[in-house]
């Protein structure tokens, strides 16, 4: 039987520009606010912030290790610190001071990321870091959340300034549908069923998250029933979801921009393997670096598309 | 405070650090031996601080970090004689579940510890945050950090340096401990840092020099230092020691820079050390 999935759509944005408009946001909010950035304020959309807090916002330079640094320090006296730079400098290039300075003194800095994964595109695989799920979510301490739309880095921006402690937020930089509402209610660590269904579970993060809506959609129309839950939380993880779901489908898929290795395929596998075993298929690179291209023809040549996640859905269901 | 009095504290300071360091033999004696005298004056004479009430965000209270981390057991002791902490709790450094641990940490909770440190050059930075956070509360408090010398080979600190000035971040203090050696030998053979006063200038600081074992000249350069503060220019203190200093066989040498004394050299060393205090 052919059935239809609807899902609306808001428009089109990037998601690093939710985190700006976030920022911006919480900043009115909340005085003790204060943002950093390692010379990339128009990429990671800090101007508005720049603009109208000129006293709260601090221009490290190129200096990342020392940015990291002094957002440590600048939480001795109250302040919350927002970092931003791109993605493979706010983890693979300064992890020993976030591993000491940030994580082991547990202190309150924001870690927030842009251009993460292969959509930063033709700057290629030097930027594409893929590895930073999971350099962050081992760090103790380090809550990690990866949204999925404009909207939601945008709620999670402010959201996280209300969390004590240490936060690695991980965005985009293309342009990707918006499909959360703009007055939901962003919480950490719990996830979002976005939709319904019995024979898979399939869950992602990010960009994928769209993507495994459209499987769904694909799915629907061969006739298999597919769940989609948004996991934006990767740590801590909200394990109540996923078990939630497994029992019912009984085979899960999970879809990342993300290493395979260590990314939040590992974190729910976790899940399975200690309370209930269920296949599992990822979708996420395996194990290679990236290259030049657009974000929609590295998507498809490192297989994390949608025809992936629905040909990973199948082989899950096929493996029950 | 008097410089009798503190050389008094600085003694028992540096039985210390021996006795610390050879009870699980292992720890750093050699550096920790060279900065009693610096950590004794900053604490009993020179910062406005709150032992008895310690709070992570210090308002209103001079804030100290120490970036080479290693030296941990002279700022364990320093801050147990200063009243954060019970000196007995001493015995426990370096032992399972010792809020002492090898490197300072702030996860267990030490009264007076505000970042972890031991993985190099990482301090300034931290200290520069804490620096802009006071300014933007208003509040006029000082932040000092203290590097040993061959840190400064880290990079992070260069980008510190240059941060600083840029930004006239004239609230802080910082002290270089240069004692000119290092685990694998002499900073000059290991790595050398060229003429450490005219690097510093260049990048923008205003350097003092002092002798880091000589009261009456700490004295009078922490009042210089002082007298700059709010002059839009970054303060650092070149500040000369001897590592292992009070202990006669510990010095002119790098042999000492993480190594315990045994036993019989213990008792060398505590025979050469006024115990002026109590021992813990």
């Amino acid at each position: 039987m052919m059935e239809t999935i609807e899902f609306e759509v808001l428009g089109k944005k990037d998601t690093r520009s939710g985190f700006g408009e976030g920022l911006l946001e919480i900043g009115k909010q909340n005085k003790d606010v204060v943002a950093l950035c390692a010379d990339l304020t128009g990429s990671l959309k800090m101007n508005a912030f720049e603009n109208e807090f000129p006293e709260r916002f601090f221009q490290a330079g190129i200096a990342e290790a020392n940015m990291m640094g002094m957002a440590a320090g600048m939480t001795i006296g109250g302040k919350i610190p927002f970092t931003g730079t791109f993605a493979n400098f706010s983890t693979g290039r300064v992890y020993d001071q976030i591993r000491q300075s940030i994580a082991y003194s547990n202190k309150n800095v924001k870690i927030c990321a842009s251009h993460a994964g292969l959509t930063l595109g033709e700057d290629g695989a030097t930027h594409q870091i893929l590895e930073d799920i999971g350099m962050m979510k081992m760090l103790p301490n380090m809550t990690v959340i990866v949204p999925a739309d404009f909207n939601q880095t945008k709620q999670a921006t402010m959201a996280i300034a209300a969390h004590n402690g240490p936060v690695y937020l991980r965005f985009g930089r293309p342009s990707v549908p918006i499909f959360v509402k703009p007055d939901a209610n962003f919480q950490i660590g719990k996830a979002d069923v976005l939709i319904e269904g019995s024979d898979v579970t399939i869950i992602a993060c990010g960009h994928l998250v769209w993507k495994s809506i459209e499987a769904a959609q694909e799915l629907a129309k061969k006739g298999i029933s597919a769940e989609v839950i948004n996991m934006h939380t990767i740590k801590p993880l909200d394990t109540q979801a996923v078990l939630q779901s497994v029992v019912k489908t009984k085979c899960v898929v999970t879809a990342e921009e993300h290493m395979i290795n260590g990314g939040l395929g590992d974190s729910i596998a976790q899940v399975l393997t200690r309370n209930h075993p269920a296949p599992q298929e990822y979708v996420g690179v395996n194990d290679t670096f990236g290259e030049s291209g657009t974000p929609a023809e590295l998507m498809t040549k490192y297989g994390i598309d949608t025809p992936d996640v629905i040909a990973a859905a199948e082989r899950a269901i096929q493996r029950k | 405070m008097e410089n009798q009095e503190l050389e008094r504290i600085a003694s028992q300071v540096r039985r210390d650090i021996v006795r610390m360091v050879s009870a699980v033999s292992s720890g750093h004696p050699g550096g920790s031996l060279g900065c009693a005298d610096f950590l004794t004056m900053l604490y009993f004479d020179q910062m406005k601080h709150n032992p008895e009430a310690f709070n992570m965000n210090g308002e209103g209270e001079d804030l100290f970090f120490l970036s080479n981390g290693h030296i941990s057991p002279v700022w364990y002791s320093t801050l147990a004689r200063a009243g954060y902490f019970p000196s007995e709790e001493l015995a426990t450094f370096r032992k399972i579940s010792s809020r002492l641990q090898g490197h300072p940490s702030t996860d267990k909770k030490v009264p007076g510890i505000r970042m972890a440190s031991g993985s190099l050059g990482q301090g300034l930075s931290c200290g520069i945050g804490a620096a802009l956070t006071k300014k933007l509360n208003q509040d006029d408090t000082l932040v000092y950090t203290l590097h040993g010398d061959g840190e400064l080979q880290e990079g992070q600190i260069w980008e510190a340096a240059m941060y600083a000035a840029a930004n006239k971040v004239d609230n802080l203090i910082a002290t270089i401990d240069y004692n000119g050696r290092q685990i694998d030998g002499d900073v000059d053979d290991v790595l050398s840092l060229g003429d450490l006063t005219k690097k510093w200038q260049a990048f923008g600081w205003e350097v003092l020099e002092m002798n880091g074992h000589d009261f009456e000249d700490m004295r009078a350069t922490f009042a210089k230092a002082k007298s700059l503060i709010g002059n839009e220019k970054p303060i650092v203190i070149v500040m000369t020691t001897e590592m292992g200093q009070g202990v006669d066989y510990m010095m002119g040498t790098h042999k000492w820079h993480g190594v315990a004394p045994n036993d019989e050299q213990l008792t060398d060393a505590l025979n050469q050390l006024e115990e002026t205090l109590g021992d813990y």
